[in-house]
């Protein structure tokens, strides 16, 4: 019994001090973001800010605030299409069974895998000759296409577990396939949804690749490309580098913390099997 | 399931337009990087002149892939460990019921939904040779002078300076591991521990038969996804170290990045990012193979 209570109070321990150490980098970009000007050079990073401020927050939102902006108008439209090209993709290749189906969806599946920078030249050159370069929407379009292997092994996953008996009830009820997908299908595809919307959201909203190589000018950059040239300038003090990475940081923190649930899901069918 | 042979067709029409799309920029550009690889082109000027096997010789000579390339192995090596040893034991300690467990739970994750970007500025300061930990250390009466990211130090063909890289980015995905090893333990029904502890298993030995090797497809996982995050490594050493001095934090991805479009060596860039590929396949195709042959009926 004695050693039951102490390997308790051991598990215990390291688990708080395993949390102390995660989050002591939250520490580190709280403390400074709040630090006035006037006290950052002379301050140590580790002693506890004395006077807060929100100069720090206040010159990274005017300089990252358009930014922000940009990267919401890149991941909604992103998400959104994820979710019905993700769920029509998924659908056929869980249920409608055609000549070599499961070969061709590993092929599909392949795309999330590959490192992206071996497509990049020749996706650079193809954005040029549409005329999308340089511009939103090529990210967009970009992020969409290279979001359909995970969008449909998420709803392929999803699908195949819904019942046969099911979709063909609607179909003894007249339905046509179409019909069985939009009136079956859809209603009972809520959850899934979910997870794919915050896993595309989190995803391009932290791709850092794409957007750098895609988008020159600054004023449609989104916020991690515009995030690494404000942290790249050493004239920058940390104030304004901390609080911009934390500003940068909320929108898929507070994703995480208030549907945690759909995050993890989604992180957990990144190893292919539902 | 049972469907109309017209609705099948529909439904492949469907599919079809998508597909071609997702394949041409897939495969059709996998095929092109691969065609430019074999060019001169290196510099601004595209020029499809076929030179064989030249830039890649070039690149296994140079000093920098080399260097790119034992990188990545450490790196992969050491983030692959911490992560699976670190992620189990932070599973195990959660699956002990211990009181306060979500808000753990949540804390060792919350990482995973930061950008490299964001991480990679953050450690950048904590690890700064001036005022980042070393600074810490001198408050408490140490003498610090680590160079971290920024040391030339190598031991055995180690650098050093990955030591910073490889904590920022394990802090990133301990929680990841953490979580599949969870998910996987909480699958284990509760008779089959309650029983082994009436047959008097102690707690290593409940871990020893049972818990592990349940765990040990979820190890094998996890080390497929997380070594191919590693090889393709590229947004955290970018925004954290850069390529350092002498390449010590240099990885293909930057310097692919790099020699493309800061260089215009687009023919050197996709002969480095064809070596990615073929990397990532090595690791995934297998694991594709066997996961999806499941599958089939």
């Amino acid at each position: 019994m004695i050693t039951k209570k102490s390997s308790k109070i051991l598990k215990y321990t390291l688990a708080y001090i395993a949390a102390i150490l995660f989050l002591f980098p939250l520490y580190v970009i709280f403390n400074n973001s709040l630090k006035p000007f006037a006290d950052v050079r002379i301050s140590e990073m580790w002693i506890p800010a004395r006077n807060i401020s929100f100069e720090g927050y206040a010159e990274a939102f005017v300089k990252l605030g358009q930014n922000i902006q940009n990267s919401f108008m890149l991941v909604i439209p992103v998400s959104l299409f994820s979710v019905v090209f993700g769920a029509i993709i998924g659908f056929i290749f869980a249920k409608v069974k055609f000549r070599y189906s499961n070969i061709i969806f590993a092929f599909v599946i392949f795309g999330m895998f590959i490192p992206y920078q071996s497509i990049l030249i020749p996706l650079v050159r193809t954005m040029n000759t549409v005329g999308l370069y340089g511009h939103l929407s090529g990210l967009i379009v970009t992020h969409i296409i290279y979001g359909l292997p995970i969008s449909s092994l998420m709803f392929r996953n999803y699908y195949a577990k819904l019942p046969d008996e099911l979709l063909e009830a609607g179909m003894i009820d007249g339905l046509r396939l179409a019909g069985v997908f939009h009136k079956v299908v859809v209603p009972v595809s809520l959850p899934t949804m979910v997870v794919v919307l915050i896993w595309q959201f989190t995803s391009v909203w932290n791709d850092f690749l794409f957007a750098v190589t895609l988008t020159q000018r600054p004023s449609i950059q989104p916020i991690t490309v515009a995030l690494q040239n404000l942290a790249g300038t050493q004239v920058i003090e940390w104030n304004v580098q901390m609080a911009g990475a934390l500003i940068a940081a909320i929108p898929t923190l507070l994703v995480y913390i208030f549907l945690g649930k759909y995050f993890i899901q989604g992180l957990l069918s990144g190893s292919v099997k539902g | 399931m049972y469907c109309a042979k017209k609705d099948r067709r529909i439904a492949v029409l469907i599919l079809l337009p998508m597909l071609l799309l997702l394949f041409i920029f897939v495969y059709g550009f996998i095929a092109w990087s691969l065609r430019i690889s074999f060019t001169d082109w290196n510099s601004i000027i595209p020029n499809m002149t076929l030179v064989g096997f030249e830039n890649y010789a070039r690149l296994f000579e140079s000093q920098r892939f080399q260097t790119d390339i034992r990188n990545t192995i450490s790196f992969t090596l050491f983030f692959l460990v911490i992560c699976i040893v670190g992620g189990f034991f932070l599973s195990y300690l959660l699956y002990s019921k211990l009181r306060g467990e979500s808000v753990l739970r949540t804390i060792y994750l919350f990482p995973l939904s930061l950008s490299f970007v964001v991480t990679g500025v953050l450690w950048r300061w904590i690890f700064s040779p001036e005022v980042g930990i070393n600074s810490l250390f001198r408050m408490m009466g140490f003498k610090a002078t680590f160079g971290w990211f920024t040391s030339t130090y190598s031991i055995m063909g180690f650098n050093v300076a990955l030591i910073a890289l490889i904590i920022a980015a394990s802090w990133q995905y301990l929680g990841y591991t953490m979580a599949m090893f969870l998910a996987g333990l909480r699958g284990i029904p509760d008779q089959l521990i309650e029983s082994a502890q009436i047959d008097g298993a102690g707690e290593l030995a409940t871990m020893w038969y049972i818990i592990l090797p349940i765990i040990k497809p979820i190890t094998f996982s996890a080390m497929i996804v997380l070594g191919h995050i590693s090889l393709k490594i590229f947004d955290l050493a970018y925004a954290m170290t850069g390529k350092g001095p002498a390449f010590v934090t240099d990885f293909p991805g930057l310097f692919m990045f790099e020699t493309t479009f800061r260089g215009n060596h687009y023919a050197e860039g996709a002969a480095i990012s064809i070596i990615m590929l073929i990397l990532v396949a090595v690791v995934i195709v297998p694991y594709l193979y066997s996961t999806l042959r499941g599958d089939s009926e």
